[in-house]
């Protein structure tokens, strides 16, 4: 049997093109395996062969998603492949995005599979689960071992059962929220009783139907008297004072901090810099006022279409930053604010 | 971060160059900005110029905090 003709796209980072510095690259192919693709090729042995890799700079994507589908997929056709094959993304917010979309682009355009993968909590993940099968992989490339094996297995086994892989846990690709009709020589109701009466004894049990995460919040109260109101500024942006006191990480972030500012008139090269590790920092170290606006706040602030700036601004590193950090970040700060009586946030992330 | 602060029922404006993420991550007032390494600003641009992007964005930021949303909504 003549082998799978996979296409592999990938960021710019993993095609050892660059860092952030080049994540504004257009989308571009290469003949056969790149990057992370060779270990792919080793793991495909005889079934498959990667005939070609697309690679796309991630920033350029975030901000061309239409553009950037249409190029890529243009080149991915131009392979004639069978199957594609994107990331894995790690937790990496946009090249998340990209595998996800590219996949989901791939599937829909192209009328062929393509399986991506990545952590649970990456963005991209809960955008695009229900419509592409994404195998779980761990927070970072250390985990390329073992996200290799369980993304080429998940990809034979969507090409081998035509788009029907099983379940979840078989298949191993994070649950998109599809429920399948299976027999059982129980029904229904004996069931829900079992359940019920294990439930009642204190016992372990498995729901059959999860009830879906809506993990919301109710929008605020719009302000209705700006003229008297405090405004508070927080970026996940990494905006800090030069030398970045508190040492906030440059990726998955287990600190935010808290700076005065009631003196500080702008957020100039001078005093700021960014600590942020995830995108290219020579626009927001040239003048931070781009990712933290005090400088045109404070003019608002002068002109009095606000009363206040709230004295403090926080800022912390949203680069594979665990949600759970990110929620424990968000009430601390949410908490003294409230205390303070702001009335109102703006939060900027890059 | 904006759903925590916005648990206290603080409003929170997000100002943000991916919205899609800023969608599936459950922010309720969504302002889009310009690009990733520069979201309220365009290096391209002379320093006047940018200064104007960022106030506009910034009073669209303002204008979202005083309008009554019940679900996500982009401005």
């Amino acid at each position: 049997m003549a082998k799978i003709r996979v296409v592999h796209y990938i960021n710019q980072f993993f095609a050892g093109i660059g860092g952030e510095d080049k994540a504004d690259i257009t989308p571009q192919s290469r003949n056969g395996a790149a990057g992370p693709g060779l270990a792919f090729a080793k793991e495909f042995g005889d079934a498959a062969e990667i005939v070609g890799t697309v690679i796309c700079g991630d920033s350029y994507y975030a901000e061309n998603i239409k553009t950037a589908q249409t190029e890529i997929l243009k080149l991915i056709a131009a392979f004639e492949p069978d199957a594609v094959i994107t990331g894995p993304a790690f937790n990496a917010g946009r090249y998340g995005t990209a595998a996800g979309g590219v996949a989901e682009a791939v599937t829909k355009t192209l009328g062929i599979p393509a399986i991506s993968g990545m952590y649970h909590e990456n963005p991209g993940a809960d955008l695009f689960k229900k419509s592409v099968f994404i195998a779980p992989v761990s927070d970072s490339a250390r985990g390329i071992k073992t996200a290799v094996p369980a993304m080429t297995k998940l990809l034979l086994r969507v090409i081998e059962t035509k788009g029907n892989p099983g379940s979840p846990e078989d298949a191993g690709y994070i649950p998109r929220g599809v429920r399948v009709n299976i027999f059982n020589e129980k029904t229904g109701a004996e069931r829900a009783v079992e359940m019920l009466v294990k439930k009642l004894n204190g016992e372990e049990y498995e729901t059959e139907y999860p009830m879906p995460e809506f993990d919301r919040v109710k929008p605020g109260d719009a302000v209705t008297d700006m003229k008297n109101a405090t405004i508070a500024l927080v970026t996940s942006g990494g905006i800090v004072p030069k030398g970045n006191p508190d040492h906030i990480e440059a990726s998955s972030a287990m600190k935010y901090g808290k700076y005065e500012m009631e003196s500080v008139h702008s957020a100039d090269s001078a005093n700021f810099a960014t600590a942020h590790g995830g995108y290219d920092p020579t626009y927001a170290n040239a003048d931070p006022n781009r990712v933290l606006p005090v400088d045109t706040m404070r003019t608002m602030e002068k002109e009095g279409v606000f009363k206040k700036l709230y004295k403090y601004f926080y800022t912390t590193v949203g680069n594979g930053t665990s949600i759970a950090n990110a929620k424990k970040f968000g009430l601390e700060i949410g908490a003294e604010l409230k205390k303070d009586g702001v009335d109102a946030v703006i939060l900027t992330s890059t | 971060m904006v759903k925590a602060i916005e648990s206290y029922g603080i409003p929170v404006v997000h100002i943000c160059t991916i919205v899609p993420i800023s969608m599936t991550v459950g922010a309720n007032r969504i302002v889009p900005s310009v690009a990733i390494p520069y979201p309220l600003g365009d290096a391209a641009k002379t320093p006047e110029e940018e200064k104007g992007i960022r106030r506009s964005i910034l009073e669209k930021a303002i204008k979202a905090l005083q309008t009554p949303v019940m679900e996500q909504t982009v401005f």
